[in-house]
């Protein structure tokens, strides 16, 4: 990959979590969060994308950003109330902004009337009527430019003189102020490659300007971080324009240094002394600077320390550099390892804001590729297969439990799966992102239907390996879908039936017993039974005169085919239903049930493994091979009775039980690892619970125990088998095969079809 | 072999096996490893040549019957059996043998074409001959042996 593209896909990364910070920020204040923090959090995730978007030339999405963030802006600055309405409007704005963002990352196109139309909503909002000064996007410059030292490195005196040739100077009306910029850059605006010969370069198109470089912080060379920002900069800008049009130039630095801009009325008493003073103060540092390299040049490294303490302003000797070097030698290439105390209590005003900056580092991540995650679980996987291996070997050869070597092995296990937990855990994530596309989908599809909906989440923290969450997006969009469009009822029904208007919408996540479990639930209507019992009759999937319980009925929705809107709307009605939802989930191997109350709303459970690496699956033995059964899948385990079994014709047989008769399936048979019908009261059937809700008895020979086994792929080196899930590597190091229940199943049918088929023929 | 010297210069490495009384070789650069035979845990409705998976380091492993699949009789694998571990394309595959014999350097002019005499299953397999030291040693080509067993196996 080019490296611009390598950077532009890093951007897009970064824009996501920006896109994410943002709605959860706007999410918290809608909350009633009003936290100066949360409202800096927004605008920074906003301001960055803006900024990234410019240097990638991203035009579309720089002029929404722009226009979003000034409408933050006012928000922020207190100029705007951030009202319901106004929040809602930006969460909008929110959505159109990932929209804008998606579509450069995908090379697509978006809906340009809905940015306008959210632009201009945007803009209204504006307290000054709406004036959005086109003009302000043109302080937007990210294109490379040659910097001139010289112009800014030259001598206070030179300066009006040097701008003349350098840029057409703005000349200040009468109405001109002055200001007073204090500007001290951190480290970390070097590190973002930013410049501040260019900021100043920028200033200067403003009006005049003077700049004196304050080197009070520099320390001495010994303990300077080349790396250390230790210059700041007093700046005198005489201009016509406000003091909007100055913070404007220092826009995508604000973060990273420490600005003050004062009208020079106000700030007179203080500011031009210290200009003096200061320029005096370069003057001593510099001179102790060069007396010092001079003495570590000629002494022992040392002996520098010492005079390294007491260095600055006693040590002043005549300048033999011209002050103006200093501003010239800014620190970026060369400074700090420790920060030093006399920076720290310079810099009080600025603690906040560190803080703050601390905070949005909280949690420092890497990026890994998923390879090597994957790999490192492979190899973890059977570091704990051989460590078994190895302790059975050592009983085996007859060392005692007490013996040394078997407690250390015991220590090794411990250390093994302590290992396995936690590599596992690397491939494990919050349910958080998938989460935080509720809202958005909820807005939406409330606008859509007409019906005023909030979402509640709850548990976003709860981690799932992540191929679990990436596919649960599609279930749970599809249900959330659902408890809006057929749950949530319209307001007019809402009032007429005593709720609040606006409908509530659950999505929870925790943890139970191994399992994640996520529940939707809606305080809606609930299912309607009588509806959904007549549809599945008109459409014959239940017989007319059929008894069913409530809970079956509220089953029958996950029927394949089956739709309650009343009409198909363009929300729900994608021919998708609940059958897809449930066949996904368990694909997952999750399970997913329903409770509903009439008029009370419904609550869907999903219930799904932790990790896709690791199956609870039975271990059985058929035919001496030794197969993996989940145990998902598993209803109970019964050992047939000469009496319960029955033939029905060919090889079929059924067994009956609690006088309900399932097809007998015969596994070793099924996956041909014998011819000879196995004898059932020999052995134990499974009752298995299928994809279509259908009950099977799997017969196996004998059951070894539960286990929760590693799911290894055989596709990866050779190829799907019919009637097997996949495979695993048991504690002996062999490989076992995971049945496919569903398949071994419906291969049983297909087989009888064709053995009917084929006596049909001869007939 | 005999004039490593010049063979080297512009020569192809090979490694070359046994099954039975017969000796093949593929290139070097497909051959990860070489291990002792372990039995293979059967996989249903494979064909006869697929003898089953094994566990390669928390890897599973196929392991085709060579012999059965360039039509020899099935191998009856003892302890002396060995697996190669091959790379063909994105897959890592056993092929179960009898010994590795050999590894030779050869010019890419003393690979003979296939005679005619061979039969049609062999002559899909086989990509040329070499004659070394009185030898023939046959050339398999591995990236035709395996999407035939995938097809086949597939119908």
């Amino acid at each position: 990959m080019d490296p611009m593209a390598a950077i532009k896909q890093t951007f897009f990364q970064e824009c996501e979590e920006q896109l994410a910070e943002l709605e959860a920020g706007l999410l918290a204040m809608e909350g009633g969060d009003s936290d100066s923090e949360t409202v800096n959090a927004v605008f920074r995730a906003v301001h960055s994308i803006k900024g990234g978007a410019g240097a990638f030339s991203l035009d579309d999405l720089v002029r929404f950003a722009h226009v979003f963030e000034t409408a933050l802006d006012h928000v922020r600055a207190g100029r705007l109330a951030a009202t319901p309405d106004v929040l809602k409007i930006k969460l909008r704005a929110a959505d159109v902004l990932a929209d804008l963002v998606r579509a450069a990352r995908d090379g697509t196109t978006v809906d340009e009337a809905r940015c306008k139309s959210l632009a201009d909503e945007l803009r209204a909002l504006d307290p000054n009527g709406g004036e959005e000064k086109e003009d302000d996007l043109s302080t937007l410059n990210f294109q490379p430019v040659v910097v001139r030292f010289e112009g800014l490195d030259d001598d206070d005196d030179d300066d009006a003189e040097d701008e003349d040739t350098a840029a057409p100077i703005v000349v200040p009306s009468a109405g001109a102020r002055l200001y007073n910029i204090h500007f001290r850059p951190r480290p970390s605006l070097y590190a973002k490659a930013n410049e501040t010969a260019l900021l100043f370069r920028d200033l200067k198109d403003l009006g005049k300007i003077k700049v004196k470089c304050d080197a009070s912080g520099l320390p001495l060379l010994t303990e300077l971080d080349p790396e250390g920002a230790y210059l700041g900069w007093q700046i005198e800008l005489l201009t016509d324009r406000d003091e909007d049009a100055i913070r404007d130039v220092f826009e995508f630095v604000a973060w990273d240094c420490d600005l003050e801009i004062k009208d020079a009325d106000e700030a007179e008493a203080d500011a031009p002394m210290n200009d003096a003073s200061e320029s005096a103060d370069v003057d001593q540092q510099v001179a102790a600077l060069l007396e010092l390299v001079r003495a570590s040049a000629a002494d022992e490294p040392a002996e520098t320390a010492a005079p390294a303490k007491s260095g600055g302003k006693k040590k002043s000797k005549p300048a033999v550099a011209a002050p103006s070097a200093a501003p010239k030698e800014e620190p970026p290439p060369m400074a700090e390892v420790v920060p030093l105390p006399a920076k720290q209590t310079a810099q009080p005003a600025s603690a906040k804001a560190a803080a703050a900056a601390d905070d949005l580092k909280a949690a420092p991540t890497i990026r890994v590729d998923l390879d090597r995650v994957d790999r490192l679980i492979n190899l973890v996987g059977e570091l704990v297969i051989n460590q078994a291996m190895l302790s059975q070997r050592v009983l085996e050869a007859g060392l005692a439990r007490a013996s040394a070597v078997a407690m250390g092995l015991d220590e090794l296990e411990q250390l093994t799966r302590e290992i396995q937990d936690s590599v596992m855990a690397i491939r494990a994530q919050p349910v958080k992102s998938v989460f935080q596309r509720m809202p958005r989908l909820v807005r939406e599809i409330a606008a859509m239907t007409g019906k005023s909906v909030r979402l509640v989440t709850d548990g976003e923290g709860t981690e799932v390996d992540k191929t679990v969450i990436e596919r649960l997006t599609d279930p749970l969009t599809h249900m959330i879908r659902n408890a809006i469009d057929h749950g949530v009822e319209s307001p007019e029904k809402r009032i007429a039936a005593g709720k609040a208007e606006e409908g509530l919408v659950r999505l929870s996540a925790q943890h139970r017993s191994g399992r994640i479990v996520i529940e939707v639930s809606d305080d809606g209507a609930g299912i309607n039974r009588p509806r959904v019992k007549e549809i599945a009759v008109e459409k014959g999937l239940i017989a007319a005169d059929a008894v069913l319980s409530d809970e079956e009925t509220d089953n029958l929705i996950f029927l394949p085919g089956f739709s309650t809107a009343q009409e198909v709307s363009d929300i729900s009605g994608r021919g998708v239903g609940m059958d897809v939802v449930k066949r996904s989930i368990q694909a997952l191997g999750g399970r997913i049930a329903i409770s509903s109350r009439p008029g009370q709303g419904s609550t869907f459970t999903m219930s799904l493994p932790l990790t896709l690496a690791v199956l609870d699956g039975m271990v059985v033995t058929v035919a001496q091979q030794t197969l993996v059964v989940p145990l998902t899948a598993i209803v109970e385990t019964l050992q047939p009775k000469a009496t319960d079994v029955h033939g029905m014709g060919g090889n079929a047989r059924v067994i009956s039980i609690r006088n309900k008769f399932t097809p007998l399936i015969d596994v070793g048979r099924e996956l041909s690892y014998r011819n000879t019908p196995a004898d059932p009261l020999a052995s134990v059937a499974l009752l298995v619970e299928t994809e279509g809700g259908g009950r099977s008895a799997l017969l196996v020979d004998a059951i070894q125990g539960q286990r929760q086994v590693v799911i290894k792929s055989l596709e990866a080196n050779y190829r799907h088998v019919h009637g097997i899930a996949a495979a695993t590597i048991l504690g002996d190091g062999r490989v076992a095969l995971i049945v496919d229940v569903d398949a071994v199943v419906a291969n049983s049918h297909a087989e009888a079809d064709a053995q009917d088929n084929a006596l049909a023929a001869v007939g | 072999m005999s004039e490593p010297g010049i063979e080297r210069m512009n020569g192809r490495e090979l490694m070359a096996f046994r099954i039975g009384a017969q000796e093949f070789c593929v290139d070097i650069m497909a051959v990860r490893e070489i291990r002792g035979f372990a039995p293979a845990t059967p996989l249903p409705q494979s064909p006869a040549f697929v003898r089953g998976v094994i566990n390669l380091r928390g890897a599973v492993l196929p392991i085709i019957d060579l012999s059965a699949r360039l039509g020899f009789p099935p191998a009856e694998p003892t302890a002396r059996h060995v697996i190669m571990v091959v790379q063909v394309g994105k897959q890592t595959v056993g092929l179960l043998v009898d010994a590795v014999s050999d590894i030779l350097t050869v010019g890419a002019e003393s690979i003979q074409p296939t005679p005619d005499v061979a039969s049609e299953m062999t002559k899909n397999f086989v990509r040329g001959v070499l004659a070394i030291d009185g030898r023939m040693i046959s050339l398999i080509a591995l990236d035709n042996v395996l999407p035939a067993m995938e097809s086949e196996a597939a119908a």
